[in-house]
């Protein structure tokens, strides 16, 4: 059973008003369990309006979506996603280990339950010497480690990311990539990453759904296989480079990248 | 606390100058006590009426103190009420922060003509009304600018509206609330103060001072400006020793947030 089901999702932004946008048009795709698959396109493709719709943050204009075997809202409701944004979006006044435990809190868990999970969650994320420090302590590459252990703590099957290491600088950006990979690995969450990276969704995906400019589509799944990755080899190897390839050829041939090439980098 | 020290040095050396050149200039020009006092008048003005301006910087810090109170409690009700009901801040914020900007302390002289010619209760809602719109504008700033992000991440744990309210909204707002304490606290001494040129009863320091300026008793008047000043510098750092002690890191919370 995949863990998300999407099938003829459209989303038309003010339907009926003259400010109408259509976001997405006839999406369908399927995500196994366990499976990493990143969403890339250019600005304004609607890769972000996906995870929101998978999120049940937002309500389709068209077709169903179904999420751990539940409608998408069902399963906000149960929690059965954690997620976490190109901003950290920690809270000031928490701790680092009370921002964990926020969504352990709203689950109604206990008190020892919670504790017991947050320091689980920061060995995890390597932060366990930080619990008792408030957000603006940390840089902002451990704030987004913080919140990838917000994301996680309540053991979500999946995983929604919306370009978590879009603020970070090139180096800790890659180090973050390699610490998500080992924490996907060993937890078994499957994730949805929204990204403009090229390299960046190549290197961390099972698959790469490439759409168009809007009103976003899929118009290619690139199927990367770097079998046992997560090394400081990969990025160095020939495989990557043809991932890398095909998924920048894919973005052309969708009219998004090259001649036009707004919003998706190559690094 | 060295540090500390060499950041006091300036002012310090210059209110000293400052009140050294003001006492030479009386004594070289000659200027009549009804035209400046000199410093050291003042000063002996103060200490022999030590116990006068006490009791007056009493009745004019008690209604202060009482229109904070007053306008702070309401303040954070009326900005409760306001985030909740969205209509209600549209048409309210816009009147509250033009308020703001006309100087409304005049309407206390309507107010004393609605009650007895004794009575403290126009001044203390005077010092009500200020504080309150200082307070609602800012309290009502910090429920509801809150972080897009937050939001959506609290939508997706599923939690209510009370929820976000409780543990995203509420604690947003609590430096804001702070911030108006520390503007609204010498503006309910100032309000007081002018309340009180006004009419009414003759106890307050801004009473006192036009009294003494009335009867040409200028450096009386000005020792009761003094008493004015350090009332206001009292309200103020109670203010900032109430923050402080209440957000541990206050002040770094707010020029530190994190991303």
């Amino acid at each position: 059973m995949s863990t998300v089901s999407v099938s003829n999702l459209s989303k038309i932004f003010n339907e009926g008003k003259a400010n109408q946008v259509g976001a997405l048009v006839d999406v369908s795709l399927s995500i196994e369990k366990g499976e990493f698959v990143s969403l890339i396109g250019p600005s304004g493709c609607g890769k972000s309006t996906l995870l929101r719709l998978i999120a049940n943050l937002l309500e389709p204009t068209s077709g169903d979506i179904v999420v751990a075997g539940k409608s998408a809202k069902q399963s906000r409701l149960d929690q059965d996603y954690g997620m976490a944004f190109q901003q950290a979006g920690l809270f000031d006044w928490r701790t680092v280990t009370k921002n964990i435990e926020l969504p352990l809190e709203l689950k109604g868990w206990d008190k020892t339950k919670r504790e017991a999970r947050s320091r689980e969650m920061l060995d995890l994320v390597k932060l366990p010497e930080f619990a008792d420090h408030f957000p603006w302590q940390l840089s902002g590459g451990m704030q987004q480690r913080v919140a990838i252990a917000r994301a996680l703590a309540a053991h979500p099957p999946l995983l929604l990311m919306d370009e978590p290491f879009g603020a970070l600088d090139e180096m800790t950006r890659e180090h973050m990539q390699a610490e998500l990979l080992s924490i996907c690995a060993a937890t078994g969450t499957t994730v949805v990453f929204v990204t403009h990276s090229i390299p960046e969704a190549v290197y961390l995906s099972n698959r790469v759904v490439v759409m168009s400019p809007r009103p976003g589509r899929i118009t290619k799944i690139v199927d990367v296989n770097l079998d046992g990755h997560c090394n400081e080899t990969t990025r160095e190897r020939p495989e990557f480079f043809a991932a890398i390839t095909a998924v920048r050829e894919a973005l052309r041939a969708s009219g998004s990248h090259g001649h036009t090439g707004v919003g998706v980098e190559d690094r | 606390m060295k540090s500390r020290l060499r950041a006091a040095l300036p002012p310090v050396v210059f209110g000293v100058a400052f009140f050294a050149l003001w006492e030479a200039a009386v004594k070289i020009f000659d200027l009549k006590p009804y035209f400046l006092s000199a410093p050291s008048k003042i000063w002996d003005q103060f200490a022999n009426n030590k116990s006068l301006i006490w009791e007056a910087a009493r009745v004019s810090g008690t209604n202060a103190l009482v229109g904070l109170l007053a306008g702070t409690v309401l303040g954070v009700a009326m900005s409760f009420l306001l985030s909740r009901y969205r209509i209600l801040g549209d048409i309210v914020t816009p009147l509250a922060i033009a308020l703001n900007a006309i100087p409304i302390f005049v309407l206390v002289a309507v107010l004393n003509n609605m009650y007895s010619i004794t009575s403290e209760i126009p001044r203390r809602l005077m010092v009500t009304l200020v504080v309150y719109f200082i307070v609602l504008v800012n309290v009502a700033k910090g429920l509801t600018q809150v972080s897009p992000t937050q939001i959506e991440l609290m939508r997706s744990y599923a939690a209510p509206e009370s929820a976000i309210l409780r543990k995203v909204r509420v604690p947003n707002a609590v430096p804001y609330l702070f911030t108006a304490l520390k503007i609204s606290a010498p503006a309910a001494v100032i309000t007081a103060f002018v309340s009180e040129y006004f009419g009414g009863a003759q106890n307050g320091l801004g009473s006192r001072i036009t009294s003494n300026i009335a009867n040409s008793k200028n450096a009386a008047a000005w020792a009761y400006v003094l008493g004015a000043c350090l009332l206001g510098l009292a309200f103020y750092l109670v203010s900032i020793i109430v923050e402080s002690t209440a957000t541990p890191g206050g002040a770094k919370r707010i020029s530190g947030r994190s991303r």
